[in-house]
């Protein structure tokens, strides 16, 4: 069974999410068991747990990048349509640019949505990932974390709705973490619904304010950061906050 | 071994007076040759991006004939051109036949497969790298093609510069179509081996020499592009 429409009363707000009895395989194993999970349409939602424990397959199935193998996932009620694709973006750990230049790169996120302000939204753009004097120079020359800030703007050049990131920080310096978890809180001020994959813990208590915790391919325990930081309830989760190393 | 001498002797002697025989004879051969590579390649490659981007039933089978028709024999393809363009063919109202329009016809269908082969493996690797952003942006898919048509031109260049190769080397069907006919469409492969066979070295050798001195440069001059785009991370 894939994702399928599914009248559930939940509003129309396509930033609103439903996850019904969510199941994946991959090459007969199965990576995801039976995922219940309802999100409200605003916040930043942190997806944490151990290596292996789903959270990036997960945060594509939502998207739609990957079929699941059984159950439903639904946005504002409805199943994933094209054009639900079209208000959702997404940022992978490591990020793919195009092999043009920094502004070519946001160009081409921008030409998508048939923008008609486009030189307004590039500079702002280039100025919310700092590169703006970097216009000109090929994307694929930057640092890891210029390319992290590319990627993030150019997901936010086509104004999603609803933006996964996947593990956007993991290998990035205190500063660029910084300056990109100050991107993340912004949007989701201004009304993006924010899912973030971390392994990070102070990651999370930064920006998230609720988490998903998934352990081998279930889930866990789903509460508000601040519950989850300070009294989590299952025992993975609690050691998984402790610092304990969970198999 | 005098006689061999002579002949390059000769040769050298032609390439620096620029002989207007031989000048005339290898500006043909570029026109005709260049033509149907940038013919080859709008259509060969729009078709390798089409096919790497686009999933279909029997899409498998389309590429497995792709690359078959890599190997047609030229002397096939003139034929077939031959066959098309001579007064009692489909297109004999178009009055082709020794004309350099025949030869570039058929340089065309012979390159064309071989550039939209190659051109396909290439685009389809920077497919596969694109994919999941493509489908994150839902980026459409004329679009997609035309984004994997810009960013892989350098490797494409490379593509290009192997058509250029079997086209600029190939001697079957424009003879065949073009006739070998002085001054109208004598090139290069068809005067070499004309020139061969009549004993006159000296032009034929001149000829080869120019062919190979085109192919270096050519050669050197997509290597040097393509080192300057991978010095901006664009290969």
């Amino acid at each position: 069974m894939t994702s399928e429409t599914r009248s559930s009363g939940c509003g129309s707000d396509i930033r609103q999410l439903t996850v019904r009895g969510l199941c994946h395989d991959i090459a007969g194993k199965r990576v995801l068991e039976n995922i219940d999970l309802s999100l409200q349409s605003q916040g930043v939602t942190a997806i944490m747990g151990a290596n292996g424990a789903g959270k990036s397959i997960l945060i594509r199935i939502l998207h739609g990048l990957l079929r699941p193998s059984g159950g439903t996932v639904s946005w504002g009620g409805r199943a994933m349509t094209r054009d639900m694709l079209r208000s959702q973006a997404f940022v992978p750990q490591s990020p793919v640019l195009l092999r043009r230049s920094v502004a070519a790169n946001l160009k081409f996120a921008l030409t998508l949505r048939r923008r008609r302000d486009i030189s307004t939204r590039l500079d702002a753009l280039l100025a919310l990932a700092d590169l703006a004097d970097k216009a000109d120079q090929p994307a694929r020359t930057l640092s890891g974390g210029e390319q992290q800030r590319l990627a993030l703007a150019r997901a936010l050049a086509t104004d999603p709705k609803v933006l996964f990131l996947d593990e956007v920080t993991a290998s990035l310096d205190p500063a660029n973490t910084l300056a990109i978890e100050t991107v993340i809180r912004r949007v989701s001020d201004d009304g993006t619904r924010v899912l973030l994959v971390s392994h990070d813990l102070g990651q999370g208590k930064r920006v998230a304010d609720d988490v998903v915790f998934l352990h081998r391919g279930r889930l866990a325990e789903h509460s508000p950061a601040k519950t989850f930081f300070s009294q989590p309830v299952s025992a993975e989760a609690r050691g998984y906050c402790e610092g304990r190393i969970v198999l | 071994m005098q006689d061999f001498a002579d002949a390059f002797r000769l040769a050298f002697a032609l390439l620096v007076q620029l002989d207007p025989n031989l000048v005339e004879i290898v500006a043909l051969s570029l026109q005709v040759t260049l033509s149907a590579v940038a013919l080859a390649c709008a259509i060969g490659f729009p078709a390798g991006a089409a096919l790497a981007a686009a999933k279909f039933p029997g899409r498998g089978a389309v590429i497995v004939i792709l690359n078959t028709m890599m190997s047609l024999p030229p002397v096939v393809i003139g034929l077939l051109v031959y066959m098309l363009v001579s007064n009692a063919g489909p297109l004999g109202f178009m009055q082709l036949l020794y004309t350099p329009g025949a030869m570039i016809m058929a340089q065309t269908i012979l390159v064309t497969p071989l550039v939209a082969a190659l051109g396909r493996q290439v685009l389809a690797d920077f497919h596969d790298e694109y994919d999941e952003t493509f489908r994150s942006m839902a980026v459409p898919w004329r679009k997609q093609v035309a984004a994997l048509l810009w960013d892989a031109r350098y490797s494409l260049l490379t593509v290009a510069l192997a058509g250029f190769g079997r086209a600029v080397a190939e001697v079957g069907a424009v003879i065949i179509v073009g006739g070998n006919i002085a001054h109208v469409t004598r090139v290069m492969t068809t005067a070499i081996a004309l020139e061969t066979s009549r004993g006159d070295l000296a032009l034929a050798l001149a000829l080869g020499i120019v062919l190979l001195v085109v192919a270096v440069t050519i050669n050197a001059a997509v290597m040097v592009l393509r080192a300057s785009a991978q010095r901006l991370a664009y290969v």
